[in-house]
């Protein structure tokens, strides 16, 4: 109800509010942004933020009036992982990236500082998009190594922000992982969750290719032809997989904070298996609901809420989904608690499912079992047969024409080992082959398990096909005779002795 | 157009071949046009470098050392503060000696701008400026002006980004460029003369349109080669810096007019 009523409220206060210049708000649904956002001087003793390192995000401030809040972040340059082995040389906010998650409310004073660390071999600054002013602090703090700037701002908008460096060569700060996010809460505060996490994107641009192993430099030339090595959720591969993947439980409501860092990049943000019940989109005032994927710009973010039906591995990716499985921007947020089959059944059918290719392809096999029924079968016929059934049995290693893989699959065209042995084909079919043979002159030593999933109609065709193939002996296997192999004594076992 | 231009102005008719000078030593540097990475309004061609002398190495906490027993008015405990932050010298381990070890050989560190000036004054000399900084550390070992070169820039892109915590390697164990000077790039950033004249901006973003007043014309400097992500460092790092301030990472050579 109150959805619909907005934009008619937004139209009529256009028309009606040409001349009224009192007030900036003209609609009771609009916050008023910075002209509002001044709720007088500080009131009490001034506090000091509580800063976290992603993916944590610091308790809500849960005040109701403005504050004098005291921020020191710690500029760090140091090595660490960027995938397993391979390391990069991050600059940081905090000693992380993204760096420490920033949590005010709306109208509060906060002092800024910004230290860098003694052994930087760079100056640094930051520019908070949550700042209302030239260069968003960037000029106000600027710091050389082993120095400390201090500025202050009112935060007058509520919202998320990304924060990061603009010192030259801007580009290559923020590639190098200098940003990160604050949060300017509403008076009122968000809706509470049940757990709230922090996130962001960034692009790396590595001179070694993707997973190179040791420590990857920055490289330039790709990072101005923004064809990035690395796409990441904080700040290297695997930072949210495996044991450190995001935990959630069933029943429980999930806000999820994220930012794009960039520098190039925007993200099409997704979460596997989920739907955002409300998304902030571009971190603002209006939430917008059941929404799939939200883009998230660089320099942007977004806040986004879910309630967890049902238990499982819930992935994050960029939907740019090459990004997500071969440049790394995947994270998994994992949900324990009870199946809920009403709403999610997990997988309840599998089975063979061949379309419109059944008629044409497995008619000759079908041809070949009616006539074997009836002993009319011809060798044609089962060849026919078990060429349809090779191709979709056998072809997959021994390749559809026979050929093999070398050192790995052994071939089966013009093959000694067949010609040797002309009898044994149906045997290895059904019994498998494990352990050395010898192949036109080479050697394989891999396992073939039995395919005793086939039917003696199956084995017989196949067998049949491959004797009267690729300038092999010729011949034929009948029905009776795989029968009888089946119930034989495995040949891989008695060769498989020693 | 004008970053093409910038490769092929700076070519300079014959090179030092001499045998490689001892550490302390003077290397002659012939001048010449020189096309900088910044924008000089009044010189869109270039500029002309003088033929002017630079020391081979940084100069060493060993040479420091001689130039604060011969003007105590120097030592750490006796500099005023407006031409020496408290840090100055702070990794000696007292005022008057570096300490044990291989300090001697290493840049000296942690030395102010007016302390750097005031050694070269007392070699009779004088900090390079930055033109000539450029005009040097441009060369890599076999060429002039190596620095259209991405491998080159990326060689030396390499080390300004690593950070600063690890002991600094002696001088002079670099190979020389090819004018004979060695460790321009890859030990300690350099104060230059007219380093309070670099700042391009606190702001980067706020180029062209720079706070003219705060700095004398300064801010009217843009990059004309914005690739070259190695200067923009060198103008970031020497912009942050006063010149009463000092670093752990930062040293100075001398330079001096050639007779």
């Amino acid at each position: 109800m109150r959805k619909f009523l907005i934009p008619l409220l937004g139209l009529l206060s256009l028309a009606a509010g040409c001349g009224d210049r009192e007030s900036p708000v003209a609609d009771a649904d609009e916050t008023g942004g910075s002209a509002r956002g001044d709720f007088g001087p500080p009131q009490g003793e001034p506090i000091k933020a509580v800063l976290t390192s992603p993916p944590q995000v610091p308790p809500p401030t849960g005040r109701s009036a403005p504050a004098k809040v005291i921020v020191e972040l710690e500029v760090i340059e140091k090595e660490m992982a960027i995938s397993e082995g391979a390391t990069y040389t991050f600059w940081t906010f905090g000693g992380t990236v993204p760096g420490s998650f920033i949590r005010v409310r709306q109208g509060d004073t906060v002092e800024f500082h910004l230290m860098n660390a003694p052994d930087s071999k760079m100056p640094h600054n930051i520019d908070l998009h949550g700042v209302t002013g030239p260069g968003g602090g960037a000029s106000s703090s600027f710091t050389a190594p082993g120095h400390r700037s201090r500025f202050t701002f009112k935060a007058l908008n509520a919202g998320l922000y990304v924060y990061h460096c603009a010192t030259a060569p801007v580009g290559m700060h923020v590639a190098n992982g200098m940003y990160g996010l604050i949060l300017v809460e509403p008076p009122e505060g968000l809706p509470a969750v049940d757990r709230e996490y922090y996130v962001m994107q960034g692009d790396f641009y590595t001179t070694g290719r993707y997973r190179q192993k040791g420590l990857q430099p920055f490289d330039m030339e790709k990072a101005i032809d923004e064809n990035p090595t690395y796409v990441l959720f904080n700040g290297s591969e695997g930072a949210l997989t495996g044991d450190k993947a995001l935990m959630a439980k069933t029943d429980e409501n999930v806000r999820l904070y994220v930012g794009n860092g960039g520098p190039n990049l925007v993200s099409s943000f997704h979460v596997i298996g989920e739907i955002f019940d409300k998304v902030w989109f571009e971190g603002g005032t209006r939430f917008q609901e059941n929404v799939q994927t939200t883009l998230i710009p660089a320099g942007g973010a977004a806040m986004m809420d879910f309630h967890i039906e049902v238990p499982g591995s819930y992935v994050l990716v960029d939907h740019s989904i090459f990004r997500a499985f071969n440049k790394g921007a995947l994270a998994i947020l994992k949900a324990d608690g009870s199946e809920n089959k009403a709403i999610y059944s997990g997988k309840e059918v599998d089975e063979m499912y061949i379309g419109d290719r059944a008629l044409p392809n497995l008619a000759a096999v079908s041809e070949a079992a009616a006539a074997a029924q009836s002993g009319e079968l011809t060798l044609q016929q089962q060849i026919e047969a078990g060429r349809v059934l090779f191709a979709g049995t056998c072809s997959t290693c021994h390749q559809p024409d026979g050929a093999g893989l070398a050192g790995v699959f052994p071939p089966l065209a013009k093959s000694d080992y067949i010609a040797r042995n002309p009898k044994d084909v149906a045997a290895v079919i059904l019994h498998g082959l494990a352990g050395k043979v010898t192949v036109n002159g080479h050697d394989y030593d891999s396992v073939m398990p039995p395919m005793t999933q086939l039917t003696n109609d199956e084995v017989a065709n196949i067998s049949t096909y491959v004797l009267n193939s690729w300038g092999n002996p010729g011949g034929r296997v009948t029905k009776a005779e795989a029968a009888i192999i089946r119930a034989r004594t495995p040949p891989a076992a008695q060769a498989g002795e020693h | 157009m004008k970053t093409a231009a910038a490769c092929c102005l700076a070519v300079i008719a014959g090179t030092a071949a001499s045998a490689a000078p001892a550490p302390g030593d003077w290397v002659s540097i012939p001048g010449g046009t020189f096309k900088s990475a910044l924008r000089y309004e009044d010189l869109p061609a270039g500029s002309r470098v003088a033929p002017y002398a630079l020391l081979q190495s940084p100069v060493t906490n060993g040479e420091y050392l001689e130039f604060v027993r011969a003007h105590p008015e120097w030592r750490r405990d006796r500099v005023p503060v407006a031409l020496a932050e408290a840090r100055y010298l702070s990794h000696w381990q007292s005022a008057a000696s570096p300490g044990p070890g291989t300090m001697t050989d290493q840049p000296v560190t942690w030395v102010s701008w007016f302390a750097a000036s005031a050694y070269c004054e007392a070699q009779g000399a004088r900090l390079p400026n930055w033109q000539e900084w450029e005009f040097a550390a441009a060369a890599d070992a076999t060429r002039t002006d190596a620095r259209a070169d991405p491998a080159w820039r990326e060689r030396i892109l390499a080390w300004y980004s690593r950070p600063s915590n690890e002991p600094l390697p002696r001088t002079g164990a670099s190979p020389a460029n090819v004018y004979g000077v060695r460790d321009l790039h890859g030990l300690v950033w350099e104060w230059v003369d007219d380093s309070s004249a670099l700042l391009v901006s606190a702001d980067d973003r706020e180029q062209g349109s720079a706070d003219r007043q705060r700095f004398c014309g300064a801010g009217a400097l843009s990059m004309d080669d914005r690739d070259n992500y190695a200067i923009l460092m060198r103008v970031a790092m020497l912009s942050s810096l006063g010149a009463a301030d000092a670093t752990g990472n930062l040293g100075f050579r001398c330079a001096r007019d050639e007779l």
